[in-house]
């Protein structure tokens, strides 16, 4: 049986393996296609660009942007020359690679109603949303039906067993107030390179964990850095919709550096 | 690209001829990055965004020649500095370069 790229594409994406496309978009072999996926760690080619050594140099690159999460245009001769001087008096192949990475990871601490709003809000931004708590009946998969997984756990087995899989892209956000649970939820939060670590309760709540997180051990300054505590942006709201409006505003904000402030009072490209 | 995938199937189930079309460059301000994807069936029936809505209509106008030529995928550029350039162009004043192509592979 044959499957199409487009079949092996679509499927890789579905089950969020990481998968690069590349296509030519102008120069001979228009429309021709090499998809680059990482399957357990190992890189699988498929397709051709219509020279084995341009499938060789493309494939190369393509799992070089894959990687790196880029996407982008690249130029080649016809028979995969790359530098400026070869591709001098060759007809020049134009490749889109566009990398399509698994959807990044937001983790909510803490089966409340706050956890149910941030979960809808998240799954709008296109996360991939946990939901954690220790108490059975709380973490439940129908108080939290938008979440793609509910886990009856304490913090420190899954940040053991699945920590290393959080990076720059991904949110913890811990919503408990419960230090025998928010403890260990930070401890292990820090263990990672997750790029946003939100921490819900008042100022008084936060000076509180701020002792109990010190008895413990953790009270470097580039470590308290990273917490965002009081958790989200000053927007004023109160309900859990819009209190989940701006943990996800602050996210947003955090990852591109940009001030959260209204553009109008503003200078300067809005995209960038 | 992952947010179209369902209509995709659902028109190609149906028998439908579908042409996506995917940002591949902005130059200036744009409103929407590199992979980019919108598609579009033989009805004119649309999946995904390419822009803040202002070169939508002009792409579907694209597709549906190439889908109705059973054309080879092509580039496509919007933009108010480029000779190729369409009249419609981003309100925000910077150029989008788009592949669209019929999906048949």
């Amino acid at each position: 049986m044959t499957t199409t790229i487009y079949q092996q594409f679509t499927d890789y994406l579905r089950n969020e393996t990481p998968v690069a496309l590349a296509t030519i978009i102008e120069g001979p072999g228009t429309g021709a296609k090499l998809l680059v996926a990482r399957v357990a760690g190992v890189e699988t080619t498929s397709g051709s660009l219509g020279h084995p050594e341009l499938d060789r140099v493309v494939a190369r690159d393509t799992a070089g942007e894959l990687e790196a999460g880029r996407t982008g245009v690249r130029h080649y001769g016809p028979e995969g020359q790359a530098t400026p001087e070869d591709l001098i008096d060759t007809p020049t192949v134009v490749v889109f690679i566009e990398s399509f990475s698994p959807a990044p990871q937001m983790w909510i601490f803490g089966a409340v109603d706050f956890t149910a709003a941030l979960g809808r809000v998240a799954k709008v931004l296109g996360y991939r949303v946990t939901v954690c708590d220790a108490r059975e009946i709380f973490a439940t998969k129908r108080r939290f039906p938008m979440a793609d997984e509910v886990m009856v756990t304490w913090p420190t087995p899954v940040f053991e067993k699945r920590g290393n899989t959080l990076g720059p892209r991904d949110a913890v956000c811990i919503l408990t107030h419960d230090p025998k649970f928010d403890v260990p939820a930070i401890q292990g939060a820090l263990s990672t390179s997750v790029g946003y670590i939100g921490v819900m309760g008042s100022r008084k709540t936060h000076n509180k964990r701020l002792e109990r997180l010190a008895e413990v051990g953790v009270n470097s300054p580039e470590q308290l850095a990273r917490l965002m505590s009081p958790i989200g942006l000053d927007l004023g709201g109160r309900t859990p919709e819009e209190t989940a409006i701006a943990i996800c505003a602050e996210i947003i904000s955090r990852r591109t550096g940009h001030s959260a402030t209204s553009l109008k009072n503003t200078d300067g490209a809005i995209h960038t | 690209m992952r947010e179209i995938l369902d209509d995709i199937d659902r028109w190609r189930s149906d028998g439908k001829k579908v042409a996506v079309a995917r940002v591949v460059k902005i130059e200036g301000s744009g409103p929407r990055d590199p992979g980019a994807a919108m598609a579009v069936n033989e009805d004119g029936e649309v999946a995904g965004s390419v822009s803040g809505g202002c070169v939508e209509g002009a792409v579907v106008s694209e597709a549906l020649a190439i889908i109705g030529e059973n054309a080879p995928g092509r580039m496509v550029t919007f933009g108010y500095s480029d000779d190729e350039a369409f009249a419609v162009g981003l309100t925000c004043g910077g150029i989008i370069r788009l592949y669209i192509e019929q999906l048949d592979w």
